[in-house]
C-alpha cells in the first residue's frame, strides 16, 4: 500500500504538488508512481530559470525497467532543480515525498487553475485505476 | 529460414481476433492518394543465379584502376583474415539480434569494437556504431542540442573544410529538427579554419562547433585552440575524425583544456573495402556525463546472477523501444557486420600496425606530392602539413585530364571543382600505405604526357 501524505496535492500523472511558504511549490513523483517504476537510475531535472507551461514535459525518471517523464502539474518558472538526484536517483524510491524534483514560482493565478486532486482524492483515484 | 514465419491460416486467424476483414485495412489510416500502387523503375526479381552474374559483369566494367581518390574513403590493406573470420556463420548479420542477450558472443564484439574505439578517440564511452561518418555526424548535432541545455538557439557552426557530403547530409536530416548550420569560411592559402574568423560569433547563442581533422582538404585544423575558443563560450564541440590518423594525431578527448565532448567518425578505413559508396559504418563517443543522451545501442559488461561475466545491451530507455517519440534516435540497429569486421581489423593491427599503416600513408602521400609537383603546371593549393591527402592546383580544367588519366587505368583524385569554384582547377589526392613508388611514378609520368600531350595538342 502506497502512501499519500495528506497535506500534499497530486496530479492524475502522479506528480505531487507541495506549497512552499515563500509562496513556490515542490514537486515530486508520489510514492505509487515510485513503486511503479521499479529501483531508479537516473534522473534529470529542469534548469533553473526554465519556463513550463501546465502539462509539459519537464523532468525524466528512469528505472531499470523504463524512462518516464514528468510532467508540470502548472505553469510557472523552474527556480531549482533538486541536484541531489544527479547522484543519487534512488532517494526517489527511498522517500518519494522528500525527494523533490523541481521547485516552481508558480504564474500569476496557475496554482489555483491547476487541476490538483486533495490526498483523499488521489487516493480514490488510485483505487480506482487499480 | 522464412522471413515471415506465419502460415495464411495465421494471417487469418489474428485478422479475426482483432475483426479487420484483410491486412488492407490495417493501413486505412494512410490516405489512398498517399498509397504507391506500385514501384515505377524498379525491374522485377531476379533469381540468385542471373543477379550473380550480372553483379560480376558491373564489377568487371570497373576494372582494376590504381585510385589516388580519397575524399572521405580511404584504400587500406586488409588483413585476409579480417573477412574471413567476419563472414563465419556466427557473425553474417547486418543486425544486432534481437533477443540480444541470448548471443554472448555478438554482444562480446560489440563490447570490445567500443572499447577500441574509445581507446582510439580517448573519449570515454562510445556506442555500438552508426549508419556512416556523415550521419554520425548528423546525429552528434541532434546529440549536442539536447545535452548543451544552456544554449537554445539550435545553430551549429560548420566549417566549409568539413566533408561536403557531411554537411548536405545534415541539412538534410536535421534542418526539418530546427537545427541551424552556419557555414564557417576557411583561409584559401592554408586550406584551414582560422580561430580569428569566429570572432563575429562572440556573445551570440551558438550550440555546436564542428572540426574535421585532418579536414577535407587533408590539412590540419588548429583544434586546440578552435576547442578552447568553443568551449570558453559554452558551445559543444563535435570533433569529426579519421580513425587511421588517431595512430598519430593528438585524440579528440586531448584537444584544448577540456577536450571534444563528442567525437564521430567514418569507420571504413577500419577494414572495409571500396565499394561504390557503401555500406560503410560510423562511429560515435563522448564523455561519459552525457550518455544519456547518446543515440544508437551500447552494450555493457556485467554479471550475472551466479557471479559470471556477461554482456548486455545497457542504458535501453534511450531507445525508442522504451521512449517513444521521445528517444534519443530511430536507430535501433546498426552496422553489425562492418563494426565486425572494424573490431577483428584493429586487434589484428594493434595499436602499433595501426601507427605503422598511418605513418607509412603519410609518408606516400608526401611522395606523391612531390612526385606530382614536379610535373609543370602543378602546384599544391595550401601550405602546411596533411595527413594522407591533399589539394593539388593544375594549371588548366581538371575533368579532362582525369578523364585521360582514367583511360590510362589511373584514378587520379576528386575535381573540386563543384564543391569549391573559388580554388579553381583543384584537384584532392590521395596516397595511402597501398601505393607503392612505382604506382606513383606511374602516375607522375601519366600525369607529365596527358598534360604534355594536352599542351602539344
Amino acid at each position: 500500500m502506497s502512501t499519500v501524505p495528506a497535506d500534499l496535492k497530486y496530479t492524475k500523472s502522479h506528480e505531487w504538488v507541495k506549497s512552499l511558504a515563500d509562496g513556490t511549490v515542490e514537486i515530486g513523483i508520489t510514492d505509487h508512481a515510485q513503486h511503479a517504476l521499479g529501483d531508479l537510475v537516473f534522473v534529470e531535472v529542469p534548469d533553473a530559470g526554465r519556463v513550463v507551461k501546465a502539462g509539459e514535459a519537464c523532468a525524466v525518471v528512469e528505472s531499470v525497467k523504463a524512462a518516464s517523464d514528468v510532467y508540470a502539474p502548472l505553469s510557472g518558472e523552474v527556480t531549482a532543480g533538486n541536484p541531489q538526484l544527479a547522484n543519487e536517483p534512488e532517494a526517489v524510491n527511498t522517500d518519494a515525498y522528500s525527494a523533490w524534483l523541481m521547485r516552481l514560482r508558480p504564474a500569476p493565478g496557475a496554482l489555483a487553475a491547476a487541476a490538483l486532486m486533495s490526498a483523499a482524492d488521489y487516493e480514490k483515484f488510485l483505487a480506482a485505476e487499480g | 529460414m522464412a522471413f515471415i514465419p506465419h502460415t495464411p491460416e495465421d494471417v487469418t486467424a489474428m485478422l479475426a481476433a482483432i475483426g479487420a476483414k484483410g491486412i488492407e485495412d490495417l493501413f486505412d489510416e494512410i490516405p489512398a492518394n498517399l498509397r504507391v500502387k506500385s514501384l515505377a523503375g524498379i525491374p522485377e526479381e531476379l533469381n540468385e543465379m542471373a543477379i550473380g552474374r550480372l553483379m560480376t559483369e558491373r564489377a568487371r566494367a570497373d576494372g582494376a584502376p590504381l585510385s589516388f581518390i580519397g575524399a572521405g574513403a580511404y584504400e587500406h590493406h586488409i588483413p585476409a583474415a579480417v573477412w574471413a573470420v567476419t563472414t563465419r556463420g556466427e557473425f553474417y548479420s547486418a543486425y544486432t539480434p534481437y533477443q540480444a542477450e541470448a548471443s554472448q558472443g555478438t554482444l562480446q564484439v560489440i563490447y570490445e569494437f567500443q572499447s577500441m574505439i574509445a581507446r582510439l578517440t580517448g573519449m570515454q564511452v562510445a556506442n555500438a556504431s552508426m549508419y556512416d561518418g556523415a550521419s554520425a555526424m548528423s546525429e552528434a548535432a541532434l546529440m549536442a542540442v539536447r545535452a548543451n541545455r544552456k544554449s537554445k538557439s539550435l545553430t551549429v557552426l560548420v566549417p566549409a573544410t568539413v566533408h561536403p557530403h557531411y554537411q548536405q547530409v545534415a541539412v538534410a536530416s536535421a534542418s526539418n529538427m530546427g537545427l541551424k548550420f552556419v557555414e564557417l569560411p576557411y583561409c584559401t592559402e592554408t586550406g584551414v579554419t582560422l580561430v580569428q574568423s569566429l570572432k563575429k560569433y562572440d556573445g551570440q547563442d551558438v550550440t555546436a562547433l564542428v572540426v574535421q581533422q585532418p579536414n577535407f582538404f587533408g590539412r590540419l585544423e588548429d583544434v586546440d585552440a578552435l576547442t578552447d575558443w568553443a568551449h570558453a563560450r559554452g558551445i559543444f564541440v563535435i570533433a569529426v575524425v579519421n580513425p587511421t590518423s588517431l595512430a598519430l594525431l593528438k585524440p579528440p578527448a586531448q584537444w584544448g583544456t577540456r577536450g571534444a565532448d563528442i567525437a564521430v567518425g567514418e569507420g571504413q578505413p577500419l577494414g572495409v573495402p571500396l565499394s561504390s559508396g557503401g555500406p560503410y559504418f560510423g562511429f560515435m563517443t563522448t564523455r561519459m556525463e552525457y550518455v544519456r543522451q547518446m543515440p544508437g545501442r551500447i552494450v555493457g559488461r556485467t554479471l550475472d546472477v551466479n557471479g559470471r561475466e556477461g554482456f548486455t545491451l545497457t542504458l535501453q530507455a534511450r531507445e525508442q523501444h522504451i521512449r517513444r517519440a521521445r528517444a534519443t534516435s530511430n536507430i535501433c540497429t546498426n552496422q553489425g557486420l562492418l563494426m565486425t569486421a572494424a573490431t577483428i581489423y584493429l586487434s589484428l593491427m594493434g595499436p602499433q600496425g595501426l601507427a605503422r599503416t598511418a605513418a607509412a600513408s603519410h609518408a606516400r602521400s608526401r611522395e606523391l606530392i612531390a612526385a606530382l609537383t614536379r610535373v609543370p603546371g602543378v602546384r599544391v593549393a595550401f601550405s602546411g602539413p596533411c595527413f594522407h591527402e591533399t589539394v593539388l592546383v593544375l594549371d588548366r580544367p581538371v575533368v579532362p585530364v582525369l578523364k585521360a588519366l582514367a583511360e590510362r587505368g589511373i584514378l587520379g583524385g576528386l575535381a573540386l571543382g563543384g564543391y569549391f569554384p573559388e580554388l579553381g582547377n583543384a584537384l584532392l589526392v590521395c596516397a595511402t600505405e597501398t601505393k607503392t613508388a612505382a604506382d606513383i611514378e606511374r602516375y607522375r609520368s601519366s600525369l607529365s604526357d596527358v598534360m604534355h600531350a594536352a599542351r602539344a595538342a
